[in-house]
């Protein structure tokens, strides 16, 4: 269904004396999902999770230049086709009602999402068709953002891509900071989502989170992947994983060993040479500061590393 | 001509490539040396154009006098850049003062707090409800009108953007990290004003200063032109512009087109000059 | 019973403004080095002898030390006698409101014209970020800021009285005719060139802030989600940038009748229009101190409604305020 390949995003900037000069938030960035799938990216904050996603959308600030390519239904995503496809064919779960116009109805909010996702019908019986699906209220609609609950935000926030037919839904930090059961609900919405057969990407710090309904994790460090795998490896513990930095994550787990990873991630204007994670990676060689390595199929899942062996 | 606050222009990437640094340097020069020009041909320009030549009255502007002549035919050329180098002085003069009463009232009300901070408040909110000309001309006549009524109008009725502007620099640096771990670290206050609060403070001024030109001499013009500024002996462009009232009817355009025109120009140089030193010393105001 | 709340609020809070604002421009004005009777006396100066002198400053009680002649003043002024104009001859209040009255058409003829003109040059700016047209529109605010209104009141005057003849030189009524009794249509006419001066002049404040806060709206963390559901550019103004935009302009455009007044009293002045504007020149220029006492209180209430009204707007509009019960 979509299929990211070597997609860099850098932007220019300006610093004091109106001196120019350019950041690179991803570099080298590999990702595919397919059709009924749950793909779970995890990352820390500043990884460039939430730029993957606009970048699909065509929506980063124009100030941004994109390299490589992404594919969509095995088409290249050109800008135009994403002014086309946006809306319908893709469809986007943001943060919070931050990202709701605050001073129109909610239910008027996911009518216009209808009208524009390009449904046949009424917009006003799609909205109370999907408002029934998540067990909102008729007169929920009646409110503005400002007046709904955390739970019923994440529930309307969802009615705004399920309202529509499309076939691949982007989950941009769906639970943030939310009560446990709510987080389960949202999560099980998106994993319906994926069972009526469309491809949703969950993009998350929440490695936790992500487990419980992904089928395959891909692991962002520093804005690249560093690891693609199958749920199912974080599940049969440490040793089933390839990458020493997922290695690392799967550890900082509460029900693991729960041990901090020492170090912090580079900054987009200060990255190392050779691999991403060299500086903080235990079993660093001068082969790994020389040059950047490549995506390789070990076990079954990608990963970026020279000293795994399958 | 107002004294809305009106939104900075926020300088946006117009062409993706440019060089917004060098673009910015240079607006900075052309307005300096246009300012500069008027300066200077306002001190060096013939005063023989200021004397009555009965001959050569009321002529469209020609290559000889390119503004035209008045009614007892003088050249308005030189009329209009004396008028300007008046109006500048007085604009200066009056900003300098009003930025300075800004700056110290700023100050007080910050480091003070207290009920000196609730007096200001108060103060600076009853000038604000005031419409700024009917203050000016209130403060103008409280001062009898001519060159200190000009001068002390505009001065006291300025100053409240820029006080407001530093009280809020001040309160923020003073909660800042570094400026609480000096006085943590036993220094004094002086230090602390010298080395953490001037490096701020004085950026903030320059441009509060530059900005407020273009108000101060607007503001001028406006009450000499009403009368009640500056007097017929003192031919700013503000009277140029009202005596030219009395002569607009018969046709003679250029008396109150060109120098009114030669006073938008600086204005608006002020205003490029203030607007992009403050891009050039702030980024933030133009980043994206 | 909310709004009453906020109504008693904002008279409070005018009462105390107004007692400050009146204290401080009487200590002001009773600094002022030109003398009151003088002023009253005016071109009669030569026939007054020391002693008429004497006698008016006496049964005006200049004589009385300030603080006194404030608690007079103050007297007489709660019982709705603001003194008597010495220009005008007329007791203040009079004055007043018959130039009001004069005022007014101008004034919300300019208000009205600058609101739509500026609001819509706005949103074609701020819609349209970065191209010809929004340039066009900055520039043209950005200069109309620097310009002296009566020197754009004079070009106006060149072009359109002297040189077209399409519209009156001076006045609201044409000569011989009584501003009273002039019909509708002469004032219009009257009317017409200095509410296009103000106006052009009002424009460039809600033009510029509205194209502002359009680019800000369209900027926003809604636009984006809005734009990844596919709305295009004017949708997305239409569906969300008006909405977000509208009142914000609005309560500007209310605020804004300081700069109003204050554009009115010069453009009256080059039009002669004999408004309030025009009468508070003549009372700086003469000395009539207690007309311009009267019009610094009047404006200043003028603008305090303007900005009483603004707020009111949003608290009666925006549902974040009206439903949230916040203040």
């Amino acid at each position: 269904m979509l299929a990211v390949r070597n997609l860099s995003i850098s932007f220019r900037m300006y610093s004091a004396g109106l001196r120019q000069h350019e950041i690179t938030p991803i570099t080298g960035l590999d990702l595919e999902v397919r059709a009924g799938e749950l793909v779970g990216i995890v990352g820390a904050s500043g990884s460039g999770k939430s730029l993957l996603a606009h970048a699909i959308l065509g929506i980063l600030p124009a100030n941004a230049r994109t390299a490589g390519e992404i594919y969509f239904k095995e088409t290249l995503l050109t800008p135009d086709r994403q002014k086309r496809l946006r809306g319908k064919e893709i469809a986007l779960i943001p943060q919070s009602v931050g990202f709701l116009d605050p001073l129109m109805r909610v239910g008027q909010q996911v009518r216009r999402a209808a009208y524009l996702s390009g449904a046949n019908g009424s917009a006003e019986a799609a909205q109370r068709q999907v408002f029934r699906r998540y067990g909102l209220r008729d007169e929920d609609a009646e409110r503005y953002p400002f007046q709904v609950s955390g739970g019923m935000a994440r529930r309307v926030l969802v009615s705004t891509a399920a309202v529509g037919q499309a076939a691949l839904i982007i989950a941009d930090e769906p639970t943030p900071g939310l009560h446990p059961a709510v987080v389960a609900e949202t999560l099980g919405h998106l994993r319906q989502l994926a069972d009526e057969g469309r491809a949703v990407l969950l993009i998350t710090h929440d490695i936790g989170a992500a487990l419980t309904v992904a089928d395959r994790i891909a692991v962002f460090y520093a804005g690249t992947t560093v690891e693609v795998a199958p749920a199912a490896d974080f599940q049969a513990g440490g040793q089933a994983l390839r990458h020493p930095y997922t290695q690392a994550l799967w550890r900082a787990l509460p029900q693991n060993q729960f041990v901090p990873i020492a170090g912090s991630q580079p900054p987009p204007d200060q990255l190392p040479a050779g691999c991403l994670f060299a500086p903080r990676c235990p079993h660093v060689s001068a082969a790994c500061r020389a040059a950047r390595p490549e995506l390789r199929l070990i076990r079954g899942g990608w990963v970026r590393c020279i000293h795994v062996e399958g | 001509m107002s004294d809305m606050s009106l939104p900075a222009p926020v300088h946006r990437l117009a062409t993706p490539f440019s060089n917004r640094r060098r673009q910015t340097l240079w607006a900075i020069g052309l307005s300096l040396s246009f300012l500069a020009l008027i300066v200077v041909l306002g001190q060096r320009l013939d005063p023989a154009g200021l004397d009555t030549n009965l001959q050569a009255r009321n002529q469209a502007p020609t290559w000889q006098h390119p503004f035209g002549t008045d009614w007892l035919g003088r050249d308005m050329l030189t009329r209009t850049l004396r008028g300007l180098t008046i109006s500048l002085a007085v604009g200066v003069i009056a900003s300098a003062l009003s930025a300075c009463i800004g700056l110290l009232i700023g100050l007080a009300s910050a480091t003070l707090g207290g009920w000196v901070d609730t007096v200001i408040t108060w103060v600076i909110d009853m000038f604000l409800s005031l419409p700024h000309l009917v203050a000016l001309i209130l403060i103008a006549f409280v001062f009898g009108g001519g060159l200190t009524g000009v001068i002390a109008s505009v001065a006291l009725t300025h100053w409240t953007g820029l006080a407001r502007l530093i009280r809020a620099e001040v309160l923020q640096l003073k909660t800042a990290n570094y400026v609480q771990l000096s006085e943590r670290l036993g220094r004094s206050r002086i230090w602390i004003a010298r080395h953490h609060l001037l490096p701020h403070l004085i950026p903030q001024f320059v441009v509060g200063l530059l900005l407020l030109f273009p108000h101060a001499i607007l503001h001028e013009a406006g009450i000499t032109f009403i009368g009640i500024g500056l007097s017929p002996h003192q031919p700013a462009v503000g009277i140029i512009l009202s005596e030219s009232m009395r002569h607009l009817s018969t046709g003679y355009w250029w008396l109150a087109a060109l120098p009114g025109l030669s006073l938008l120009v600086m204005v608006k140089s002020f205003d490029a000059l203030g607007e992009n030193l403050r891009a050039l010393l702030d980024p933030k105001t133009s980043q994206e | 019973m909310k709004l009453l709340l906020f109504v008693v609020k904002k008279l409070a809070r005018l009462a105390v403004l107004l007692i400050a604002l009146s204290m401080a421009a009487f200590a002001l004005v009773s600094l002022s080095p030109i003398d009151p009777v003088n002023a009253y006396i005016g071109a009669d100066m030569l026939r007054v002898s020391p002693e008429q002198r004497a006698q008016i400053a006496e049964r005006w009680g200049l004589n009385d030390p300030p603080v006194q002649r404030y608690l007079r003043w103050m007297g007489q002024a709660l019982q709705g006698d603001l003194g008597t104009s010495s220009i005008y001859r007329q007791p203040v209040i009079t004055v007043i409101g018959q130039r009001f009255t004069a005022s007014l058409a101008l004034m919300s003829a300019a208000w009205v014209l600058s609101g739509v003109l500026g609001f819509t040059l706005g949103v074609l700016a701020g819609g349209n970020e970065g191209s010809p047209l929004d340039r066009v529109v900055r520039w043209f605010a950005y200069t109309l800021a620097a310009t002296p209104t009566f020197w754009l009141a004079l070009l106006l005057l060149i072009v359109f009285s002297v040189t077209l003849r399409w519209t009156p030189i001076c006045c609201a009524a044409p000569p011989g005719v009584l501003p009273e009794e002039a019909t509708l249509l002469q004032r219009i006419h009257h009317l017409m060139l200095p509410a296009a001066t103000l106006s052009i002049i009002g424009v460039a404040n809600i033009a510029l802030h509205t194209r502002q806060k359009l680019i800000a709206a369209l900027h926003s963390d809604y636009a984006l989600f809005a734009t990844a559901q596919g709305e295009k550019r004017w949708g997305l103004i239409w569906q969300h940038g008006l909405r977000n935009i509208a009142l914000p302009a609005i309560t500007l455009q209310f605020a804004s009748l300081s700069e109003l007044f204050g554009g009115s009293v010069l453009a009256e002045q080059v039009f002669t229009y004999p408004g309030l504007g025009q009468a508070t020149v003549q009372a700086g220029l003469r000395g009539d101190v207690p007309l311009l006492m009267g019009i610094v209180l009047f404006s200043a209430i003028f603008v305090f409604t303007g900005n009483a009204l603004a707020d009111l707007i949003y608290h009666v509009i925006d549902p974040r305020i009206r439903l949230g019960g916040g203040a």
